[in-house]
């Protein structure tokens, strides 16, 4: 018998989660063995994928000060995962009085840990759902709440759009969401790619074949296919550029090679 | 302290430069280089003043060492870099000028604490974070196992408030759960349901395939299926079901339970049989009707090799005088009766009988023993008819005439076979009735002959079909051509020219006759008056002799239509000669008469044809309104051998004599040779026609005869 849509999806910690993964990265322990599991296993490929990571929330630091300074005081962090050090609402709030922040994840442990992280803070909050139904999101009582959809709202779509294949077409989604946001609000995206990985494709491509075998397939894109997210957008300098590469505070030359690994971009719609 | 070149201040920040430098690398902050040595910075002023303090402080460095777990430096790397760097330069960059042993000392006994808080403070980072995230796993699933159970809420008021029964079984066929519905349609209670096995559940009327589909489904080659199925409940009636079964799998595509949707259907079934008896039976007879008698002839038709069929067409002699005399009640009582004793005469199997409407029934014989089966199935139903009925204390003998067809399966349809049967029927029924016939080809062809010309005249008036020849009437006296009499012709598209005895019977019983004879009228009328027109110099007119059936006699219209014919062409009436045969007029009252004698007191001419051939009462003949006898050619036929018979001559001579002391003129009919001809005028006949002046031709042959005629 065909599972009704209203049924909930069964919680299975055995199975590794990319959130977890990803926070194992950042050297947190929010995480169980299988992850860690996985995560080692496509380290063996992709050794400096902490590198990647931390270069993900550097950029993600700088974005968020960048949108602060530009007006913005409304994020929508979509594909937040474990709340870990330096928290978009905490770069928001040291750049601007009042700011507001909605995380959304579709990983139920992520978002039970973002509750707990959260509780008692009024201006954030953190809504179980999915990128793939903009429409969930946008019509959640967490939403109405926090973001005002007639001011300007800066879209987080941080190290998520590379999770979502092409079949769940993310392109409409992102369309979606642009559509609901007022004049001036922006996307801040990245986007893991084998353009600037400073290894062999054949190599890296070990650590896809880890996410696909986690079931979470890891859908690398071109700099030109990336570029395309940004339809409705208009990209504000240095463009869509390595990670390093954008608005850095310290010289790119310094860092680590593997934090070259995706494409980082900020955009405002007109 | 003092900012200047290698200054104390300049050399702790020298310090913290290289410290950050070695452990920046190996954190995952998200901070800058400059912040993070920003956040570096108190920790090494703290180490500083702990390197030169009176008194080792234990805690302080502990401190220090927990401050890098808080500053994100969660790697063990970076502790190691840390004391790397402590070890190498704390005493360089900080010692001053103080005892270098005992400053080493110091610093090592620091980096000692450093690494116990630490580790102190990574162990309760980690501690806590585990903890923190097997609560939010724990929550989660809580939030999951709250929605799961308001899913199974609803599903479960799904399942019980559903109108449809559905049950659950394990493979065994061990029934696990039912739902209420399911439990009302069986009349059982659920604890007694759920003891049953499904394969308990057999009846008699399952169709062939259930319980194959049902293996199919338990052994997992079968997703579902759906099949009618009949229970037994415990009060002894059947549960009619349309039963769906479906195979539910575990998530590894095991199957493990068998879902049954079970609607209850017994009443619509019953509904159904009750609309389907309906339609298949009569209801006053309470026998198979038509439609059921067309279903099983065309069943007996289409079974195999060496199958036949018997047929018994039935229908009652007189049934109307009844209905009309005795009212339609008594009429259905006697129908009622007599489909009972019919009954009783098919009693075999592959026997039936059937009312197929009013008083016309029909009894089949399947199987391969027709021939001799149906004519003693015959002989059982007229024998059933013999006895009387009794009706309203009356006896009332009943008759009826019977159509018998029999012969293999395979090589009719059910309506040529009804048909046949039909046509066999009338065909007892014209033999006087109470009577059985059997079909054979020869009056079955004559018969479908007859009736597809029936059907056919109507359209062929309408197409022109018909045509008119003429046979010029010979004036013996001087052999001069006095007229014609119109002959009406069919040519029929498959049957070619077709005479008057072959279709003006089907006419006269079809009403189709008086069209038609007005038409031979008019056409023939026309014709007179073209001929008029060429030839009407001369004193006596040709004269256009018509037939006139007896349909056409008592149509009111007759009168009125020939004068307004005569009048719209011009024809003088006593250029027209009706024909009437004397079997029409026998018998016939002032009424029927009416007409001719007005026809004839406007001078139209009146012929009485055939005459001599039907019973004729000559003391009649006075009183007809008639100018002219047509002797029949019977009497004229011993007159065409030499010497002729001397009693027709006599015969002959006798009729004209009486004729002509009526003041009625003779005119014979087929002339064949001169010598007859020779031997009619001697006897004082007036006209004659035959082949031997002309056959029947059209109208231009005439003019040659009339030609030759005056030019000879």
């Amino acid at each position: 018998m065909e599972r009704p849509a209203w049924a909930p999806r069964n919680i299975d910690i055995s199975v590794p989660s990319v959130s977890r993964i990803y926070d194992y990265y950042l050297g947190g322990s929010h995480n169980f063995e299988v992850d860690r599991e996985a995560a080692r296993k496509a380290m063996e490929f992709l050794p400096g994928l902490p590198k990647i990571m931390q270069a993900n929330r550097a950029f993600l630091r700088r974005a968020v000060r960048f949108a602060a300074a530009e007006g913005i005081t409304q994020f929508l962090d979509i594909g937040s995962g474990i709340p870990t050090y330096g928290n978009v609402h905490e770069i928001a709030r040291a750049a601007v009085d009042g700011a507001r922040v909605l995380y959304v994840d579709h990983d139920p442990v992520a978002v039970a840990h973002s509750e707990a992280v959260l509780a008692g803070n009024d201006g954030a909050d953190v809504l179980a759902a999915d990128l793939r139904k903009p429409h969930e999101i946008l019509s959640s009582p967490q939403l109405a709440r926090l973001i005002d959809l007639k001011r300007p709202v800066a879209l987080l779509l941080v190290a998520i759009l590379h999770f979502v294949e092409d079949t769940d077409d993310p392109r409409a989604a992102v369309a979606e969401l642009r559509d609901a946001l007022a004049p001036g609000s922006m996307l801040v995206l990245t986007h893991a790619s084998y353009e600037g990985i400073p290894l062999p494709e054949e190599q890296a491509g070990g650590a896809v074949g880890v996410y696909r075998d986690i079931r979470n397939p890891l859908v690398m894109r071109s700099r030109e296919e990336i570029a395309r997210f940004f339809e409705g957008f208009e990209l504000v300098d240095p463009g869509l550029v390595l990670m390093p590469h954008w608005r850095p505070d310290s010289a790119p030359e310094e860092e680590d090679p593997y934090a070259f690994s995706g494409f980082a971009g900020v955009g405002r719609t007109a | 302290m003092s900012a200047l070149p290698d200054g104390p201040e300049d050399r702790l920040r020298r310090l913290t430069t290289i410290w950050s430098r070695a452990v920046y690398p190996v954190t995952s902050t998200s901070l800058t280089r400059v912040e993070f040595e920003d956040l570096l910075r108190p920790l090494a002023d703290r180490l500083s003043e702990l390197l030169r303090a009176r008194s080792f402080d234990a805690e302080g460095a502990r401190a220090v060492g927990a401050a890098l777990v808080t500053a994100h430096c969660t790697d063990p790397e970076a502790l190691s870099r840390s004391l790397d760097c402590v070890d190498a330069y704390l005493v360089l960059y900080c010692g001053g000028d103080g005892p270098q042993d005992e400053l080493r000392m110091r610093s090592s006994r620091l980096q000692h604490a450093m690494a116990a808080g630490y580790a102190h403070a990574l162990r309760a980072r980690t501690l806590a974070e585990q903890e923190s995230v097997a609560q939010a796993a724990l929550r989660a699933q809580g939030v999951v196992a709250q929605a799961l159970h308001a899913s199974e809420a609803r599903f479960r008021a799904v399942f019980e408030g559903a109108a449809i029964g559905i049950g659950i079984a394990d493979l065994d066929g061990n029934i696990l759960q039912v739902n209420e519905a399911l439990t009302r349609m069986f009349g059982l209670t659920e604890q007694a349901l759920r003891g049953r096995r499904v394969l308990d559940w057999t009846h008699p009327e399952d169709a062939p395939q259930t319980w194959r589909l049902y293996e199919e489904l338990v052994s997992g080659d079968r997703e579902h299926y759906h099949v009618e199925k009949a229970f037994n409940r415990p009060d002894g009636t059947a549960l009619w079901t349309n039963l769906t079964v479906s195979l539910l799998r575990d998530p590894d595509g095991v199957p493990q339970y068998q879902l049954a949707m079970v609607e209850d259907t017994t009443e619509r079934r019953l509904l159904n049989l009750r609309l389907r008896y309906e339609a298949t039976h009569d209801a006053l007879t309470g026998l198979p009707n038509r439609t059921l008698f067309f279903e099983r002839l065309e069943k007996a038709l289409a079974a195999g090799e060496g199958q036949r069929f018997g047929l018994c067409y039935l229908d009652l002699d007189g049934f109307k005088t009844i209905n009309d005399s005795l009212g339609h009640a008594a009429g259905d009582r006697l129908l009622v009766e007599v489909a009972d004793r019919l009954q009783s005469c098919a009693t075999a199997p592959g026997e039936m009988v059937a009312r197929l409407g009013g008083d016309e029934f029909v009894a089949l014989t399947t199987g391969p023993g027709t021939q001799r089966e149906v004519d003693e199935l015959a002989e059982r139903i007229m024998h059933a008819l013999t006895g009387p009925i009794s009706i309203d204390g009356r006896d009332l003998m009943v008759r009826g005439s019977l159509g018998i067809v029999e012969g293999p399966a395979g090589e009719r349809t059910a309506a040529e076979v009804l048909r046949s049967a039909d046509i066999t029927m009338y065909r007892a029924k014209s033999a006087g009735g109470n009577r059985a016939e059997t079909a054979d080809a020869e009056s079955d062809a004559r018969a479908i002959t007859r009736h597809a010309l029936t059907t056919a005249l109507p359209a062929a008036l309408e197409r022109g079909e018909f045509f008119i020849e003429y046979q010029p009437l010979v004036h013996l006296g001087d052999g001069s051509v006095r007229g014609a009499e119109a002959l009406v012709r069919w040519l029929h598209p498959q049957h070619g020219v077709l005479g008057p005895d072959r279709f003006i019977p089907l006419a006269e019983d079809t009403g189709l006759i008086v069209p038609l004879g007005r038409w031979v009228l008019e056409e023939s009328i026309r014709q007179a008056r073209v001929w008029g027109e060429r030839y009407g110099a001369d004193d006596t007119p040709l004269r256009i002799n018509v037939n006139l059936s007896p349909c056409q006699l008592g149509h009111p219209q007759l009168v009125q239509d020939t004068v307004e014919i005569l009048e719209r062409t011009g024809v003088a009436p006593d250029a027209l000669c009706l024909e009437v045969t004397e079997s029409a007029l026998i018998g016939a009252d002032d009424d029927l008469l009416k007409p001719l004698r007005r026809l004839a007191e406007m001078g139209v001419d009146i012929a009485l044809d055939d005459f001599g051939t039907g019973y004729s009462n000559l003391a009649n003949l006075r009183r007809l309104p008639v100018n002219v006898l047509k002797l029949d050619r019977s009497f004229t036929q011993g007159m065409q051998q030499f010497p002729a018979d001397p009693v027709d001559l006599k015969i002959v001579e006798g009729i004209v004599s009486l004729a002509h002391s009526l003041d009625l003129a003779v005119t014979v009919e087929g002339v064949e040779t001169g010598a007859q001809a020779e031997q009619l005028r001697i006897l004082g006949c007036d006209t004659a026609q035959g082949w031997y002046y002309a056959r029947p031709g059209p109208p231009e042959n005439l003019h040659r005869l009339a030609l030759v005629d005056t030019t000879g």
